[in-house]
């Protein structure tokens, strides 16, 4: 008889008849929701970041020089041409080691950006306009106090003006959409978890007699709870690659958004690993993650479940 | 002659059951007393017929037994291991040294009858290959192997009782309790049942055997103990 019953029977693989009980497409189509927003949230989040660290990046060395009257001719040295307040301080912030690169403002400029508050012709108004260079400073931390006292002694009443403050303003900013972000995740995990909570207890609720006897015939806590959490992690990785596949048109669609904020260079496939970013590694983590939460999760209902047997 | 204490498979001493005792300390409701004092001790390798009538005790005894409940009083000694003194992870190697023969069968719906009696053995992770001999034998013997590929709704009343009483002594086990073994077989069946039981308790197994059937306990003398309304009135 064993030779006539080998080929056709097989060690069942779904001892608790846990396929039935926990196939529904509840739980990966929920779980893929969640995937799906915590990689939105973690897009926005690491995007927001790195167009922060870029501006961080060219703002912190860009400063502003403002000379108040900058036609007034300066005192003449012994041997050297007569210079207008700006040409002189133009020249001095040129002999600066720490200056990288100088730019006058141009009162063409000037008058474009004031426009949308003095109106067309800020001349007729009868504003007198600071002269306005542009540096961009070698090092971020360059000390502008020797560079601000030269300018000063030249032009009195000109301005350095660092961008800190509105620096402090950008990181602050960014610093807020990565809490939000990191909350939003912190939600959708605990979300998630109380959905593979509840189907997990469905399932218990339905195959509660083949538990029953299983535990009746000798099967320990860690068999019944690892049938339990394998189904359940199955459906919840699945979930996370729906999710994970939903949310990939939608975050390269936002990465070229990006990138004109982040100089404008057209997206191109990294070369090394520096080159990728942290979110194009995190996103094929999020399946294995969901994986893990699925797993971890349906443990520990299903043996809490367990207690109320003997 | 008096029994030393590694014989006694199985001792109960003033052991009372009550159903609803959670219940009561939440809702303040009457728990429902299922045993009173029971006390009573089976050997190693004794034979025991359970009697009594219906709601007189005898399924709850063997659920105490089988490790199915807790005794709400006494102590319970089973495979002469004190219940009471094993941690939540010792319990399931205890439980797979103890065959049952559910009244109501207890089989898998969705698992063929081979896979059911084969349970026991998978769950004690035994050899695939021996198991699959040992359970083809055990369903030979119970006149089901032409049944091993057939699910429980497949088959009759009888035949899921024998394979339930397949599932029960497959694995050998040292303690064997049977609810009402004989109440879906036909008479030459429960003689064949009866010839088994007999045989395992010949080889060193416990055997208690829960019955209402008069003449199936008069057709094998043994020991009988009785219940009336969760007391134990004898033990003779």
């Amino acid at each position: 008889m064993n030779s006539r019953l080998s080929p056709r029977i097989k060690p069942p693989r779904d001892v608790l008849g846990l396929r039935r009980a926990l196939g529904s497409r509840m739980l990966p189509l929920l779980v893929a929701a969640m995937n799906f927003l915590a990689a939105l949230s973690l897009a926005g989040a690491m995007q927001a970041q790195s167009v922060a660290h870029h501006w961080e990046m060219g703002a912190a060395r860009a400063v502003t020089v403002q000379v108040p009257d900058p036609d007034l001719p300066v005192p003449r040295s012994s041997n050297g041409p007569e210079l207008s307040r700006l040409e002189a301080v133009l020249r001095q912030v040129q002999r600066n080691r720490d200056v990288e690169h100088v730019r006058q403002v141009s009162g063409a400029e000037l008058a474009n950006l004031l426009r949308p508050w003095l109106g067309a012709d800020a001349d007729a108004a009868g504003l007198r306009l600071p002269g306005v260079i542009e540096l961009r400073l070698a090092r971020a931390d360059a000390d502008l106090t020797d560079l601000a006292r030269t300018v000063a002694s030249i032009a009195p009443g000109s301005n350095v003006e660092a961008h800190e403050a509105w620096m402090a303003h950008l990181l602050r900013l960014a610093w807020a959409l990565e809490a939000c972000a990191a909350a939003v995740v912190l939600v959708v995990t605990l979300v998630a978890m109380v959905v593979v909570v509840v189907a997990t207890n469905a399932g218990l609720s339905a195959r509660r007699e083949a538990i029953r006897i299983v535990h009746g015939l000798g099967a320990t806590d860690g068999y019944i709870a690892g049938r339990f959490a394998a189904r359940v992690a199955s459906a919840a990785a699945l979930g996370g690659m729906l999710g994970v596949a939903a949310a990939l048109p939608v975050l390269v669609g936002i990465a070229t958004l990006v990138t004109p904020l982040l100089g404008g260079v057209a997206m191109q496939w990294p070369t090394t690993w520096a080159q990728i970013s942290p979110l194009w590694l995190a996103l094929p983590a999020m399946p294995l993650l969901a994986w893990l939460l699925g797993y971890l999760t349906a443990q520990v209902t299903v043996r809490r479940w367990l207690r109320s047997l003997p | 002659m008096k029994e030393s204490l590694e014989a006694r498979m199985i001792r109960l001493d003033k052991v009372g059951l009550h159903y609803g005792m959670a219940g009561r300390l939440r809702w303040g409701g009457q728990p429902q007393a299922a045993l009173h004092d029971v006390s009573f001790t089976v050997p190693s390798g004794g034979f025991r017929w359970l009697q009594g009538a219906s709601g007189a005790g005898k399924t709850s005894l063997l659920r105490l037994l089988h490790l199915e409940l807790r005794q709400t009083t006494g102590q319970v000694k089973v495979l002469s291991t004190d219940i009471a003194s094993l941690g939540r992870r010792q319990l399931p190697a205890l439980r797979r040294q103890i065959g049952m023969v559910f009244q109501d069968f207890r089989l898998l719906p969705h698992l063929s009858a081979f896979d059911n009696v084969a349970l026991p053995l998978r769950l004690a992770r035994c050899d695939e290959r021996q198991l699959r001999a040992d359970v083809a034998e055990m369903l030979a013997w119970m006149e089901l192997d032409h049944k091993a590929v057939e699910r429980p709704s497949e088959l009759s009343g009888g035949e899921q009782q024998r394979v339930a009483i397949a599932r029960a002594v497959v694995g050998n086990p040292r303690l064997l309790l049977a609810d009402e073994p004989t109440g879906n077989l036909d008479d030459a069946q429960a003689l064949r049942l009866m010839r088994l039981l007999d045989e395992l308790n010949r080889i060193g197994t416990t055997v208690i055997v829960a019955t209402h059937n008069d003449a199936l306990v008069a057709r094998h003398p043994g020991r009988v103990l009785r219940l009336d309304e969760g007391r134990l009135v004898a033990d003779e």
